[in-house]
């Protein structure tokens, strides 16, 4: 069927999108893969010239850069297991018979769609501030000292908002496998006297295991690059805190202008996700075997 | 008994679930709340009733020039979504209706740049912009947020134009309709709503993307993500003028996000999850 003529009309319907992408792609890529190597300082340029390893090496031996992994595994795994146990949990108490579920629904989903700085400033502001936020309200109502959440659990308050945003995510895809669920299944498991726990395990959980892959896996890739949360709410601080190391490659790059660091910490951060992106992509490449 | 025994479980259910419900969407509702709150009111501890004032939100507009950031938004949001549309509909249609070896591979590969971390071409992008004078332009931005978003694009119109059988398409040709009249009587009716639910969530993920829009913008082609930022550092008392600038920012998408509920699954997960 496919002639050579639809074959070439359909090299040619591809070749905006492809060629476009690549560019945008490999060419700042091996931009970044240069400057890494390089001394590059476009406040001081007397002094620029390859310079081998050296970044990397600078880059590993400057503590904020294992502070900065620290964080963003930390940042990751937290979220993660916070989206994770809640949405499963969530999903299956949406999946109950209730009254007014489409609400319900729209209520839970709601966060994922209030933007990064919007998200932080509000928490920030209106719900961890040590002095007029809710949290402090509701210390002081029982007579305890309010947390200062920034102040002393940088890191925490900014897991706790991004989770915030993701929790919806989480709940809805695993709503939608949940919902996929055979019901003869699940009541023949119940006429055969299984009880909740065992239901869940071996049949509940079996179900939505393909969907748990792909929250962990889309939520890894965006999580590995929180940025609009940290430089709202903390700005990395109070120290290197709460510094993750996309902001750390930021700060190296547009505020101290050491664009060779910044660069050996891009390629780590590429290396990073190329790691990640390894097992989504067999992950999501299965499905298109179907 | 058996009834009985429903009923209870469902009201049990309903109330657990509107609980956790409102406990999630409670710090959105407090902004609200808070935005038609005096800025004396807002500081003044919990009080979920405000006296309903507007001083707030016409405060943000006087100050700041609010509706220049939210004419930004829009912009760069269609703007950039329309444009992806045009590159990607004609290479997803190509996949879906004439694949060939390499589709997948070609896929796979787009889905892999979406993996790449920003920072990772910050500077890079960063100068390239600087040095085509494309800094703070919406038209730079325009461009930059259609890349970030093609593959997710082309990934879900694939997902769609699969879904439209293949014999509609071998009929029209028994009937002797040529590759353009099949293109557009035939397949386009079918693919407008795969192509509606694209744009629709491409829109969403343009206006919240929050790393090049504070990046690559100062002032002029700033969208609300750089404007709500700039809050960070506060500024007296500026807690309902907060409130009023982040309900604004988030009322539009939130309402378009509710319509697409679906479409997010099935995008987000790349047609893993239907």
């Amino acid at each position: 069927m496919a002639t050579q003529q639809t074959r070439s009309l359909a090299r040619f319907m591809m070749a905006p999108s492809v060629i476009l992408l690549f560019v945008w792609m490999i060419v700042p890529l091996l931009f970044t893969l240069w400057f890494s190597f390089q001394q590059y300082n476009p406040l001081n340029p007397m002094r620029d010239g390859f310079v081998g390893f050296s970044n990397y090496a600078l880059f590993y031996s400057n503590p904020a850069f294992l502070y900065s992994i620290l964080n963003t595994l930390t940042i990751v795994v937290s979220v993660l297991v916070i989206t994770v146990v809640g949405g499963i949990l969530l999903a299956m108490l949406l999946d109950q018979p209730i009254w007014g579920q489409g609400i319900v629904r729209i209520l839970v989903i709601s966060p994922f769609f209030v933007m990064p700085p919007v998200a932080a400033l509000v928490w920030k502001n209106m719900i961890m501030h040590p002095q007029y936020g809710v949290f402090a309200d509701i210390a002081r109502f029982f007579g305890a000292q309010p947390i200062d959440w920034f102040g002393q659990h940088p890191l925490t308050a900014v897991i706790l908002i991004v989770a915030w945003q993701w929790l919806p995510f989480a709940t809805l895809i695993l709503l939608t496998s949940l919902q996929s669920l055979d019901g003869e299944q699940k009541e023949a498991a119940e006429m055969d006297g299984a009880g909740f726990l065992s239901r869940f395990w071996y049949l509940t959980l079996p179900h939505m295991s393909r969907a748990i892959t792909v929250v962990i896996l889309i939520q890894t890739i965006f999580l590995l690059s929180i940025y609009a949360e940290i430089l709202v709410t903390t700005n990395g601080g109070p120290g290197y805190a709460s510094t993750n190391l996309p902001f750390l490659v930021y700060q190296k790059a547009l505020l101290e202008f050491k664009i060779g660091q910044a660069s050996a910490g891009g390629v780590i951060a590429v290396i990073l996700a190329n790691i990640v992106a390894f097992f989504a992509m067999r992950a999501v490449g299965k499905n298109l075997d179907k | 008994m058996a009834r009985a025994v429903t009923t209870q479980h469902k009201t049990i259910a309903t109330a657990a679930a509107w609980i956790v419900a409102l406990l999630i969407f409670f710090p959105i509702l407090y902004t609200i709340i808070t935005s038609f709150k005096s800025e004396q009111e807002a500081i003044q501890g919990f009080n979920l009733i405000p006296s309903g004032t507007f001083e707030s939100y016409s405060e943000v507009q006087q100050q700041s020039g609010y509706f220049k950031f939210f004419f930004n938004s829009v912009l760069l949001s269609v703007g950039s979504t329309i444009l992806a549309l045009i590159v990607a509909v004609p290479a997803a249609w190509s996949m879906a209706f004439s694949p060939s070896k390499r589709t997948k591979d070609i896929l796979m590969w787009m889905l892999s740049t979406k993996m790449m971390p920003a920072v990772a071409v910050l500077f890079p992008i960063y100068l390239i912009f600087r040095d085509s004078g494309l800094l703070d332009s919406r038209i730079g931005l325009t461009v930059m947020l259609m890349l970030i978003n093609l593959p997710i694009v082309v990934w879900m119109l694939y997902t769609y134009f699969r879904e439209i059988p293949g014999e509609i398409l071998e009929a029209a040709r028994m009937d002797g309709a040529s590759l353009w009249n099949e293109i557009i009587y035939v397949l386009t009716p079918m693919a407008v709503p795969g192509i509606a639910s694209t744009m629709l969530l491409n829109i969403i993920l343009a206006w919240n993307e929050a790393f090049w829009t504070i990046r690559l913008t100062t002032t002029n082609a700033a969208p609300l993500t750089a404007f709500i930022s700039s809050f960070s550092s506060p500024q007296g008392l500026f807690w309902a003028k907060l409130s009023a600038a982040s309900t604004l920012a988030i009322a539009p998408i939130l309402i378009m996000g509710w319509f697409s509920q679906k479409q997010l699954v099935r995008g987000l997960t790349f047609g893993a999850v239907k």
